[in-house]
């Protein structure tokens, strides 16, 4: 599949924030986090930042920006509309989470019913998201039982991340998050380790065969409709060299996994200056890392029309 | 709705006989010139006539070689929309524009309410559907509904074009859905099949696989029986001396 990078942004980034929504909404609504307006500010601000970015970016790639709004009408077959309504809903008990904690400076009450609301809708949200490529069924990669358990433990892992960094640049403390952070890292490289195990021994359920009804013999494709990409290869045709998917598998395992584990196992044994600064390192190495597992997701994704042109 | 109707009244498609396509691509070339002016219009073409040429095309035919133990065929394999029983591509449509009408089961896309997410074309695994560039909205083959209906003809040539511009009759229009019509004879006759099964999908269009054929190979001529007698006879005599 073609790696579209506004897709790639959106799914990264909109994961990440309501990862970090639902772990603030969590953690404020049970008394973990102090409820600090200024902590409160930044670290909502952040989390609604990367929704908002994501969700703006997503409809970059559509044809028709303009009627986006039509996307919420059919949520009764598409996964594609009822994520868009779980995310614009999920904003309304987000905003009466952050609006009532600036001003109140406490969470509690309608508050922390309000927070853990916007936690539901941000896991909600984020399980609309890996159910819209779950349940592809050309694109055997994706149609898989590690797809939505995937991009829910990506989110909740990157928000971990990111709050972890807020936590201790505002000074408060973080051990408990931290050690939640690393055992999300854990879980996170175990599941991406599996992932790639799966589709490495995957037997796709198609074939030329099946593809063309030709029951017998050996299918060779042996001329194109066309001399030159069409829509269908260019959007679905995308083919990764295998050495280059090996060097980027190696570079995820590096940057959104290993780093990130080290520089957060470091920050909850190192002196304070040492833990901030390993802290947002985890952030910094993460960042790249998650958006190369995210292009490899769509890269080495292989779709069934694929077969028609001998690929 | 992009939720599917329980049932249709009609299940209209095509039949499509792999035996006697020849590759010539008059369906595909009938097909453009009808639709580029018909119900999806335009079928936009992009840089036609320079490198990187694109453009939308609803029926494309592809050519493979089909080996088997001893033999080895061409099979020109034209390919559009099946015109599903379960099509996806409807199903995860977030705003209603892709459609199966209940009437015929035939598959539309209203462009004046596609916003060209793409994620129908993904959900296809036959390549059926081609975004437009230009217009910024998903197409696909309309089973000609502006032809098959179309009152301004003349009731032999309410058919889809492609089935019209087929020179050897490889390809048959007709309803699916009623065991008794001459499409659904000719599939059971012929032992049509569902391409790619497996998804689930349970496309209309059916295809005929080619008929069995000799096993061709390379094998020796028969010895030629002598001429006993005649002038051939002295003829073979002379020759053999």
């Amino acid at each position: 599949m073609h790696p579209a990078l506004s897709v790639i942004f959106f799914t990264t980034a909109t994961g990440a924030g309501y990862g970090l929504l639902a772990l603030l909404g969590i953690s404020a609504a049970l008394g973990l986090v102090p409820p600090e307006r200024w902590l409160g500010l930044v670290a909502l601000g952040l989390a609604l930042t990367l929704i908002t970015g994501g969700l703006l970016s997503s409809t970059l790639h559509l044809g028709h920006p303009e009627r986006a709004w039509r996307a919420f009408s059919q949520w009764r077959s598409s996964w594609l509309s009822r994520e868009g309504v779980a995310a614009v809903l999920t904003y309304v008990p987000a905003g009466i989470f952050g609006i009532g904690w600036l001003v109140t400076g406490r969470v509690d009450g309608l508050v922390a019913v309000a927070a853990l609301a916007a936690a539901a809708g941000a896991l909600i949200t984020l399980f609309t998201t890996g159910m819209i490529y779950a349940s592809l069924k050309p694109v055997a990669q994706w149609h898989s039982r590690f797809t939505v358990p995937g991009y829910l433990i990506f989110a909740v892992m990157t928000g971990a991340v990111l709050l972890h960094a807020v936590l201790h640049l505002f000074g408060n403390d973080a051990r408990g998050l931290g050690m939640f952070a690393a055992a999300t890292i854990i879980l996170g490289w175990a599941w991406k380790a599996a992932t790639w195990r799966h589709n490495d021994a995957l037997k796709p359920p198609s074939s030329a065969n099946s593809a063309t009804g030709l029951k017998d013999g050996t299918i060779r494709s042996i001329e194109w409709p066309h001399t030159e990409e069409n829509f269908v290869l260019k959007e679905m045709g995308y083919r990764i060299a295998r050495k280059h998917a090996a060097k980027l598998r190696r570079l995820v395992h590096l940057l959104a996994f290993a780093v990130p584990l080290a520089a957060v196992a470091l920050a909850l044994v190192a002196p304070r200056w040492l833990a901030v600064l390993s802290a947002c390192l985890a952030v910094a190495a993460q960042a790249p890392g998650i958006v190369t597992e995210r292009w490899l997701f769509f890269a080495e994704a292989k779709h069934a029309v694929t077969l028609y042109y001998g690929r | 709705m992009t939720s599917l109707p329980a049932r249709t009244e009609k299940q209209l498609g095509l039949v499509i006989d792999l035996d006697t396509c020849v590759g010539c691509q008059a369906c595909v070339t009938s097909c453009k010139e009808w639709n580029t002016g018909g119900h999806m219009a335009p079928l936009t073409d992009i840089r036609p006539y320079e490198d990187g040429a694109d453009g939308v095309w609803f029926n494309r035919v592809h050519t493979y070689e089909q080996e088997t133990k001893g033999a080895s065929r061409t099979v020109h394999f034209p390919r559009s929309c099946l015109h599903c029983a379960e099509p996806a591509c409807v199903t995860v449509c977030p705003t209603g524009a892709s459609y199966k009408r209940a009437s015929d089961g035939i598959v539309l896309v209203n462009e004046d309410t596609c916003i060209g997410c793409k994620l129908c074309s993904w959900a296809c695994p036959y390549g059926a559907r081609e975004y437009d560039t230009d217009v910024g909205v998903m197409k696909k083959c309309t089973l000609c509904v502006d032809r098959i209906y179309n009152q301004n003809l003349d009731e032999a040539d309410r058919v889809p074009a492609c089935v019209a511009a087929c020179p050897t009759g490889a390809r048959h229009f007709g309803d699916l859905g009623d065991p008794q019509s001459p499409v659904s004879r000719l599939v059971a006759e012929r032992g049509g099949v569902d391409l790619m099964p497996e998804m689930g999908y349970r496309p209309t269009n059916k295809y005929l696989p080619p008929r069995e054929r000799k096993a061709c190979g390379v094998s020796d001529a028969p010895a030629l029986e002598p001429a006993a007698g005649g002038l051939l006879g002295w003829v073979d005599r002379m020759l053999s001396r």
